[in-house]
């Protein structure tokens, strides 16, 4: 109840005073602006519903990169912890450059992308992979390496292979890491799919977003954010169920 | 593994049995150590052992703490190899025909707790390619002998410690192996616990007798349960002295261990204990 009730009264309070701020027109004095550019909450609401349909087209379009960056991440990113896992050689090899790969300003290569993948869904994708396999790989590699070894050693002396103590001991020891790496990445693949339609699209929340920023729309830019913002909770929501509903021991 | 032996009777004589080679697990093998060292990194853990340990015997191993007791079982198990000497277990030699022949119960029960109790039980099955019905079904003519029934599907969180420590058990029991390693089986349970488990262990290794080497601090458990102990020191482990224990014992645990020749080697190997552990 607790943990429900403070953050909703919390972020109704904001949203109230962000409504009178905005209607009395004193944030547009404060920040030296025409009012109708200074969105209220209501007529943010009001534009939801108002451009509903577009919204949802758009959204959809967005959730659909999201999610297939998202189940790419979980794949490539749970195989490299257990390629990394299982094999000296591999670990060595690829630990640092998975580092690497995370310096790169993702923002700088999206373009590459977009030369190299088109405008579909594919660039968009991979930006979200590149962002989001991350921690997904280094939490589940850091899980599969906290196995217990005395339970390791019960396990040979009843004849398990190595497979066995991988698949009896070590995935089931990894997997609430993998689980915080997975939640990790579902509410960092809003930003990456909306980084790659900033760079080049024809639809999606970011295109969306691009527009009415160009044409001061700022209570439907404002209903954009609400919607990525909701996806983001909802994918974080399920992945918790998930847990919950695999996880059962704990 | 025999599976129509019942439960022995509370007033049977099985502890004086335990030793008894005829049994279900055939002729048993031998286990048999001669200038074993060990050394771990610069730090010499075991000095220089010899140790002769009969078919379907059961062996105590006691000692400090830290003295290299697990180490010791650890290289019986074939889960290590020696720096120096030979292990030999049935014959073989190698670290990998012991593991084939030796299983470990470890000191905590390491029961995993994504596995049902049953499932539990039966790894080593399922580790050998049986598949989990018959792994089962196999297991759960355990669970009643050993006094578990009903509790199959029960997850380990949801049992005693007592009850933990005998799936632990099974599950070594059940790999079917002709030597047991058993790593201070009962340290984690409170004192009358552990004194009903140590009458049931009995009664377990009567009804179904392996080579046994068991690990113990606790003198009076590795001579209820064991038919000699070896007193080791401080590290570098040696043995201090071997003694005997006094043969036959009633069934009864504490009847047993207050019989009068039993607290006599009881004190022998306190005293030994003592001075290995200067």
């Amino acid at each position: 109840m607790r943990r429900w009730l403070l953050p909703t009264l919390f972020l109704a309070v904001l949203i109230g005073a962000w409504q009178l701020a905005a209607s009395s027109g004193a944030l547009a004095d404060l920040l030296k602006l025409e009012s109708y550019v200074v969105a209220s909450p209501l007529e943010i609401a009001e534009s939801l519903w108002q451009s509903r349909s577009l919204l949802a087209e758009n959204a959809w379009v967005t959730l659909r990169e999201m999610l297939l960056g998202l189940g790419l991440s979980l794949v490539i990113g749970v195989g490299l912890a257990f390629a990394m896992h299982l094999s000296g050689v591999v670990r060595d090899t690829l630990n640092p450059l998975i580092v690497v790969s995370q310096t790169i300003p993702i923002l700088a290569i999206a373009p590459i992308l977009i030369i190299w993948l088109g405008f579909g869904i594919w660039p968009k994708a991979i930006v979200v992979l590149l962002i989001c396999f991350f921690p997904v790989a280094v939490s589940t590699f850091a899980g599969l390496g906290t196995a217990d070894p005395e339970a390791t050693k019960m396990m040979r002396s009843l004849d398990a292979s190595r497979l066995q103590i991988l698949w009896r001991i070590e995935t089931p020891t990894a997997l609430p890491y993998f689980f915080t790496g997975a939640r990790l990445a579902v509410v960092l693949a809003p930003i990456g799919a909306i980084f790659g339609e900033w760079v080049g699209s024809s639809s999606g929340l970011g295109h969306l977003i691009l527009q009415d920023n160009g044409q001061l729309e700022t209570a439907r830019l404002f209903a954009s954010v609400v919607i990525l913002s909701a996806m983001a909770l909802l994918l974080f929501a399920l992945t918790a169920l998930a847990q919950r509903r695999i996880i059962t021991w704990r | 593994m025999r599976q129509d032996t019942k439960m022995p009777a509370e007033t049977e004589e099985f502890a004086g049995s335990i030793a008894s080679p005829a049994s279900a697990a055939g002729s048993g093998t031998a286990v048999s150590i001669r200038d074993l060292g060990h050394t771990y990194g610069e730090l010499t853990t075991i000095e220089r052992l010899d140790l002769e340990l009969p078919a379907h015997g059961v062996l105590g191993l006691v000692g400090p703490s830290g003295c290299g007791k697990s180490t010791l079982l650890e290289l019986i198990a074939g889960l290590q190899q020696p720096s120096r000497g030979e292990v030999e277990v049935g014959g073989a030699t190698g670290a990998a025909e012991r593991l084939g022949q030796c299983a470990l119960m470890p000191q905590r029960d390491l029961l995993l707790p994504w596995l049902a109790a049953i499932d539990n039980a039966a790894l080593a099955l399922r580790n050998r390619g049986v598949r989990r019905a018959a792994a089962r079904s196999q297991a759960e003519q355990l669970f009643e002998r050993f006094g578990l029934a009903g509790f199959e599907r029960a997850r380990p969180g949801e049992l005693s410690g007592g009850m933990r420590q005998r799936v632990a058990f099974l599950r070594t029991l059940i790999a079917g192996k002709p030597v047991l390693a058993l790593d201070e089986p009962f340290a984690s349970l409170d004192a009358i616990t552990r004194a009903e488990m140590q009458q049931w262990l009995a009664g377990a290794l009567g009804t179904d007798p392996r080579t046994t080497v068991l690990v113990s601090h606790d003198i009076e458990e590795a001579l209820y349960l064991c038919d000699s102990i070896v007193v080791l020191s401080n590290r570098p482990t040696r043995v201090v002295k071997q003694l005997s224990a006094p043969a036959p014992r009633a069934a009864e645990r504490d009847e047993a261990v207050t019989d009068p020749a039993f607290v006599t080697v009881r004190e022998h190997a306190m005293q030994a204990l003592r001075d290995g552990a200067r």
